[in-house]
């Protein structure tokens, strides 16, 4: 086997100008030139993306599953979403 | 077990009956890890060694169309393996321990691509009948408890329909040729069909990974669900082809509303799995010649990019 393997980067395309890069999976390389190179062919055969974003995999920082509380504070806070105010039909739409 | 780990457990059980996707970061059975693995990495070896019985014709295909379109489908292959083994690496194997198990013998890849190319037709019956098979399971898996396996199943169902088309329009186009190029499509047939057949595995009663890997979702249709579901929509396309199967007792069953056919040769299936399919030592040396010819390219990519990176720091020193 090698010594050494190919870092793994994870790879973002956007699909269409407008929206958002999308995690579309991961590849390995040696280097940022090739792990786009590789994106291309790997993740946008037909057409799926107009610009790719690479980054090493060991840079992602994540939030841990295992930390039950950790998006408790949003849930208890319905009033942040508009359904929680009755508003009379007659207003018309707000 | 530990009453901590069975509560665990039943925790998992009870997110996988609530159709909530495992994630990598997520508690999962060390069982349910490594049965992962083990399938991930077998249907990634699959799509890798299966560009081996088609490249065999890319030289050969008749005319520049068809050979753009089988170099574009081995190319995909390529694909598919690759995010696969992406995949499998979200559950804590490395690219390098993959591609070694498959180097050794140690993991498995589909029996179907032991078998070899002898014409042309094949392309045509792969196309259309292995990816075909295939697909059964695919879309299947698209709806697998692992996230991102799920993901890939779905990158690659999408890419999978153009296989099966551009194989049967091969058959097709076979089928309406001279009465040798009809010989020809026939005889691809006969030599694909139990092969294909074979793909979805043993009966499920025979099936040792079948009951737990339904349970945790990783499956949700049996082995023979999937192979009557496949028989069922070949025939009409064998029928349209006006070709024939070589089953004699393959047979349109109204009752059940589905098709009969023959018992498998599971022997012959055992004996491919086992390492004694025509191909299997052939598919070994040449994955094992690549891996070994590439070396020196994995080696110099590597220190290329070191020096780049070298020379980068010397010349932000320098300017600093």
């Amino acid at each position: 086997m090698d010594k050494k393997e190919w870092p793994l980067w994870e790879v973002f395309i956007r699909s269409r100008s407008g929206l958002h890069h999308k995690h579309a999976g991961s590849l390995h390389a040696v280097d940022a030139t090739m792990a786009i190179e590789n994106a291309r062919d790997v993740y946008t055969r037909r057409n799926e993306g107009v610009s790719i974003w690479v980054v090493e995999s060991t840079h992602i920082m994540a939030s841990d599953p295992e930390q039950g509380d950790m998006f408790e504070a949003a849930k208890s806070k319905i009033y942040r979403h508009p359904t929680f105010y009755d508003i009379p039909d007659e207003i018309g739409h707000m | 077990m530990s009453p901590e780990i069975l509560s665990l457990e039943e925790r998992f059980q009870s997110r996988i009956d609530a159709e909530i996707k495992i994630e990598p970061k997520d508690w999962m059975p060390e069982k349910y890890r490594k049965t992962l693995i083990r399938q991930i990495s077998q249907h990634a070896h699959s799509e890798i060694v299966g560009m081996l019985p088609e490249g065999n014709w890319i030289t050969r295909a008749p005319s520049l169309r068809r050979k753009s379109v089988l170099l574009a489908k081995v190319q995909d292959e390529a694909g598919h393996g690759l995010y696969l083994y992406s995949a499998a690496e979200t559950l804590g194997i490395s690219r390098d321990e993959l591609v070694e198990q498959l180097l050794t013998g140690k993991a498995k890849y589909s029996s179907i691509f032991n078998y070899p190319t002898t014409s042309w037709a094949d392309m045509g019956a792969i196309g259309w009948l292995v990816d075909g098979a295939a697909i059964m399971n695919q879309v299947m898996l698209t709806r697998t408890s692992y996230g991102p396996y799920a993901r890939a199943m779905v990158r690659i169902c999408k890419e999978e329909s153009f296989h099966q088309r551009q194989g049967y329009e091969i058959m097709m186009t076979l089928a309406k040729g001279t009465p040798e190029q009809k010989a020809m499509a026939q005889d691809s047939l006969n030599r694909w069909w139990w092969p294909s057949l074979m793909m979805f595995g043993p009966n499920d009663a025979a099936s040792t990974h079948s009951a737990q890997s339904m349970k945790w979702k990783i499956k949700r249709k049996s082995n023979d669900e999937l192979r009557q579901a496949f028989v069922d929509s070949a025939m009409p396309q064998v029928e349209y082809l006006g070709l024939t199967v070589p089953d004699p007792d393959l047979k349109w069953n109204e009752e059940r509303g589905h098709y009969d056919f023959g018992a498998i040769d599971w022997d012959e299936f055992w004996s491919v799995v086992k390492g004694n399919g025509p191909c299997n030592r052939q598919r070994m040396r040449t994955k094992q010649k690549a891996h070994k010819e590439g070396a020196w390219v994995r080696e110099a990519a590597m220190a290329h990019a070191e020096k780049r990176r070298q020379r980068a720091v010397e010349q932000d020193e320098k300017v600093a």
